[in-house]
């Protein structure tokens, strides 16, 4: 035998296949679409680390957590919907008015602390619910009807809460659960960054492992094939919006552990900042294409942008900028991905 | 009528369907008969109504007016799901695949595999493993072996390759009828000589199959019989044998009378 293998595909198609090292790098991110976010994470860490040593401080590392535990655990309900091709304006406004009902229900109408989350959680998840009516039933496309809900809602949380901010002695503790800390050696997280790490696992779960997760792909990849290849299209569109309402009700419960009062004006960036981190994490705002945890890794690296660059003594306002910048590199290389050939 | 025709049932038949848009005919009393065994091929000129009768046939149109029957028995499809679980099934002109998912979760579309046991009854987990396993035998048992992973995404495929997987989902779950809407108006020659193979392997594994195209030398290359469309209505049955290309082509346009001859069995 001769040290040279006979190669068994013809020499043409060998040339046909050969790549370039930019379409190797091409391929594997498209075939990993949680790489490039995790990559930027890393190297952002690194810089910061680098221009601030107190970065990598194990109670700093704990602040970047808390701080996107409410973003992080709204871009799940936002990630689900941008896999449909649907988009969700309303996000904050719903968890804000969630929060103020989980609260004032028990502040103002003496309900018991369980009965309470209860009621939020099902007041979240139909307003949810009534997005998916309103794009399904009414066929509006999902950016006008979650516009005119954002209005709806941010002005039942006014009426709601009269505008006043409700305080932590009225709320009972079961609500504020989720800002209990939770000490890892030298580390310091809530229960509510653990339930929002949770919430990444279980749909994590949900989007790989079940036929509803892979239809959701299906819809939002083609709603016309998905139709002619007997996925309930409808159907798979309802319930995103009602589950994505119910992510909404958990994070206004995370919300409420985070602030420790419920106030009918906090969280006014969530609906960006959410789409922020579902669009830096590598998920396709055409639907069809994405991973939830690139999700989790897009608001971290908003997080850890901010944070870093607050230590290192840059204004507040370049912070923003950069997010900016941030958000159009993360479309454009989404853009260059899609554009993959066999 | 002579015996043989009244000793066979057709698999699927239309009677007097009927179908139309607004002041537009799509259907204007419409026959149509497939038998066990055989490729019948559907041409007729653009708005003859093929379209509207195959999407009568699979269930993703109802009719207004007219019968269809499946071994002889009335049914009554409201949906493409009634007529798949009659088992008929149809790979559309656009596919109807899902570019992002793999060869196997598109096979499988709609139709996934549940794990055993607790995991598949209340976690709902899908057993990746026996839905990739089925799907490689299935295109294996096509005769295609050109596609390199059945986790590769369908967008990452060829022409020919991507009708290969909707033809093999067709095939999959199709057990009596087999309906493909313009395979080969995509592909190149080789490609749309591979798609022919498909299906005499098809009627070879005794499915009977339904092409509609436009592309005669296709046409006369496999099917058994030709029904032509004109105007809503059937208006000649040939076979490749007793009627030439260019007189089906004359028949479809109007310019040759085709209810003058007999309705080919």
């Amino acid at each position: 035998m001769s040290a040279i293998q006979a190669p068994n595909v013809d020499p043409a198609e060998q040339f046909l296949h050969r790549r370039t090292p930019v379409q190797r790098i091409h391929h594997v991110l498209h075939a990993y679409p949680a790489l490039s976010p995790l990559v930027v994470l890393i190297l952002a860490s690194l810089l910061f680390g680098f221009l601030n040593p107190r970065f990598f401080d194990p109670k700093n590392l704990s602040l970047i957590f808390q701080q996107v535990a409410v973003v992080g655990a709204l871009a799940v309900g936002q990630t689900i919907i941008i896999l449909t091709a649907g988009i969700d304006l309303s996000i904050g406004a719903i968890m804000v008015f969630t929060s103020i009902v989980m609260a004032a229900s028990a502040s103002k109408f003496g309900l018991p602390g369980p009965a309470a989350l209860g009621l939020g959680f099902i007041v979240g998840t139909l307003a949810g619910g009534l997005n998916g009516v309103l794009v399904t039933r009414l066929r509006l496309p999902p950016f006008i009807v979650t516009l005119g809900t954002l209005n709806i809602f941010l002005a039942l949380t006014l009426l709601y809460s009269s505008g006043q901010t409700i305080q932590e002695s009225d709320i009972p503790s079961l609500l504020l659960w989720t800002g209990e800390p939770i000490t890892f050696a030298s580390f310091k997280i809530t229960t509510g960054v653990l339930l929002m790490l949770g919430m990444y696992a279980v749909f994590t779960y949900i989007l790989r492992n079940t036929a509803w997760g892979r239809h959701v792909y299906a819809v939002g990849d083609d709603a016309e094939a998905a139709r002619l290849a007997g996925i309930p299209v409808t159907r798979i569109l309802l319930t995103t919006y009602l589950t994505a309402g119910f992510v909404y009700a958990l994070s206004a419960w995370i919300l409420i552990g985070r602030v420790g009062a419920a106030s009918p004006n906090s969280s006014a960036d969530a609906n960006l900042d959410s789409i922020t981190a579902v669009v830096i994490g590598g998920t396709s705002l055409f639907g069809g294409r994405g991973i939830i945890i690139g999700s989790l890794l897009g608001a971290l690296i908003v997080g850890v942008f901010r944070n870093g660059l607050a230590l290192a003594g840059v204004d507040v306002l370049y912070q923003t900028l950069v997010v900016g910048v941030l958000v159009i590199a993360a479309v454009a290389v989404d853009q260059w991905i899609r554009r993959v050939r066999a | 009528m002579n015996e043989t025709a009244e000793a066979r049932t057709p698999v699927i038949q239309g009677i007097g369907l009927v179908k139309t848009f607004g002041s537009v005919v799509g259907l204007d009393g419409a026959d149509f008969e497939l038998y066990p065994g055989e490729v019948l091929a559907v041409i007729g000129d653009n708005g003859a109504g093929k379209s509207t009768l195959i999407k009568c046939l699979s269930g993703a149109m109802v009719p207004d007016a007219g019968e269809i029957r499946v071994d002889g028995e009335t049914v009554a499809f409201k949906r493409i799901g009634d007529a798949r679980a009659a088992g008929i099934e149809t790979v559309y002109q656009s596919l109807a695949v899902a570019p992002a998912l793999d060869i196997a979760a598109n096979i499988f579309l709609g139709r996934e595999i549940r794990r055993p046991g607790v995991l598949g009854s209340v976690f709902r987990m899908l057993d990746h493993g026996a839905m990739q396993r089925q799907a490689r035998e299935q295109l294996q048992a096509l005769g295609i072996g050109t596609i390199q992973s059945i986790t590769q995404a369908v967008e990452t495929l060829s022409g020919g390759q991507r009708q290969a997987v909707a033809v093999a989902r067709a095939a999959a779950f199709g057990s009596k009828v087999i309906i493909l809407d313009e395979p080969t108006a995509a592909l190149g020659v080789r490609e749309s000589g591979q798609v022919l193979k498909l299906i005499r392997d098809l009627r070879d594994r005794g499915l009977p199959v339904i092409l509609i195209s436009h592309n005669m030398p296709h046409v006369f290359e496999v099917a058994d019989r030709i029904h032509i469309q004109r105007l809503g209505r059937r208006v000649a049955v040939v076979t490749p044998a007793s009627t030439s290309p260019s007189d089906a082509v004359a028949i479809m346009t109007g310019a040759l009378d085709g209810s003058v001859l007999p309705i080919a069995r």
